[in-house]
C-alpha cells in the first residue's frame, strides 16, 4: 500500500500525462482512498493551471525600444546579406 | 468594400526592423481585434495562430538575413523577459539579461549547430545571464545549480484545503499576476528557475535539464518541490472560507 509520503514523491508522475496509466495505477488507488492526497492533487493541478493561463506581459515600452536599438547597433556591425 | 478575414498578417521581410516593430506594437495596441485595409481587403491580425517555422528563420538568420533574426526576437522577447524577471526578480537585471541574451545569440548565431531548439538555446543564455546577475547581487552567496540540494523531507506540515471556485474570476488580472509573482518570488532560485522553465515556459524535462546543465532527476526533484511549495502558498490565498484544516503527512 502506498503511503502519503510515497505518493507525494511520485506526484509528478501521477500528474504527467505521458506516464503510462499502468504505472499510475497504484498511485490512483491511493488518491481514491485518501482525501488529503486527493485535495493535494486537485490544488496542485489548479496551481499549474493558473500559472499556465497567465500570458507573458508586454515588455515595458522603454525596455523594448532599448532592446531594438541595441540589436540594430549590433546588426550595423555586421554587413547585411 | 469587400470584407475578408484572415488569421494573421505579418509585416513583410525587408520592411526594416523598426517598421516591423512598429507594426507589431500597433497590432498589440489594438489587442488583435483591429482590421487593416490592404488592397481592398480588411485583414485582422491574430499572431498567436500562425505556424512559426523556427528552424527556417534560424537558417535564414544564420545566412545573414537580419529580418529573420528580428522575427525570432519578436517571437521570443516576451518569454525571455519573463524568464529573466522570474529568476532575477529585478527589473534592471531583467532588462540587461534580455539585451545580453539576444546580442549574444546574434553574435554566436553562425556557430549555432541546431542540436537543440533555438528557443532552448537562448533560454540557456538567458538563464546563465540571470544567474550571473543573481550571484553579483547576492555577493556570490547564491547556491550553484550544480550543487546537490536537500530533497529529503521528514514530517512536513501541509495545508490541506479545498480552493474556492474559479479564483481567477475573483481577482483582477493585475491582482492575480501579483499573487502568482509573489508566490514564485518566494521560492529558492534553484526551484523557481526549474519551475519557470518547465511549468511556465513549458520546456520538456530534458530541455530544461539541458538548458540548466543539470540532470533529469535533478529537474524532476526540484520541480516537485517547487510545485508543492507554490501549491501551499496559493492554497493560503485561495482556500475556501472555513476550509482551514491542516494536514500532517
Amino acid at each position: 500500500m502506498v503511503t502519503c509520503k510515497q505518493f507525494l514523491q511520485e506526484l509528478n508522475d501521477y500528474l504527467d500525462p505521458n506516464v503510462d496509466a499502468e504505472i499510475k495505477g497504484h498511485l490512483a488507488a491511493h488518491v481514491n482512498q485518501c482525501p488529503n492526497c486527493f485535495v493535494i492533487v486537485d490544488t496542485t493541478l489548479k496551481t499549474l493551471q493558473v500559472y499556465k493561463g497567465m500570458q507573458p506581459q508586454a515588455i515595458p515600452e522603454g525596455v523594448e525600444s532599448r532592446l531594438w536599438k541595441a540589436i540594430e547597433r549590433k546588426m550595423a556591425d555586421r554587413p547585411k546579406s | 468594400m469587400q470584407r475578408f478575414e484572415i488569421r494573421f498578417l505579418r509585416p513583410q521581410f525587408g520592411a526594416g526592423v523598426a517598421a516591423q516593430n512598429r507594426a507589431r506594437q500597433q497590432a498589440d495596441s489594438f489587442d488583435y481585434r483591429c482590421y487593416i485595409e490592404w488592397r481592398g481587403f480588411w485583414l485582422t491580425p491574430t499572431p498567436n495562430s500562425v505556424a512559426f517555422d523556427e528552424s527556417t528563420l534560424v537558417t535564414r538568420a544564420q545566412a545573414g538575413e537580419q529580418e529573420a533574426f528580428a522575427t525570432l526576437v519578436r517571437e521570443y522577447s516576451r518569454k525571455i523577459y519573463r524568464v529573466a524577471k522570474n529568476i532575477t526578480q529585478n527589473d534592471e537585471d531583467a532588462e540587461d539579461v534580455l539585451q545580453e541574451t539576444f546580442l549574444k545569440a546574434y553574435e554566436h548565431l553562425p556557430g549555432f549547430q541546431g542540436n537543440s531548439k533555438f528557443y532552448t538555446w537562448i533560454v540557456r543564455i538567458a538563464v546563465n545571464e540571470s544567474l550571473m546577475k543573481l550571484r553579483k547581487r547576492k555577493g556570490n552567496r547564491f547556491v550553484s545549480l550544480d550543487e546537490p540540494i536537500e530533497t529529503g523531507e521528514e514530517e512536513v506540515k501541509r495545508e490541506i484545503a479545498v480552493w474556492e471556485d474559479n479564483p481567477e474570476q475573483r481577482y483582477s488580472h493585475e491582482e492575480m499576476q501579483t499573487i502568482l509573482d509573489e508566490a514564485v518570488d518566494g521560492l529558492k532560485p534553484d526551484f523557481r528557475t526549474v519551475f519557470t522553465l518547465r511549468d511556465i515556459e513549458e520546456l520538456s524535462t530534458e530541455d530544461t535539464a539541458e538548458a540548466l546543465g543539470i540532470s533529469v532527476p535533478a529537474v524532476k526533484s526540484r520541480l516537485l518541490r517547487a510545485r508543492l511549495a507554490l501549491r501551499e502558498r496559493l492554497t493560503r490565498q485561495f482556500k475556501r472560507k472555513g476550509e482551514d484544516l491542516l494536514g500532517y503527512l
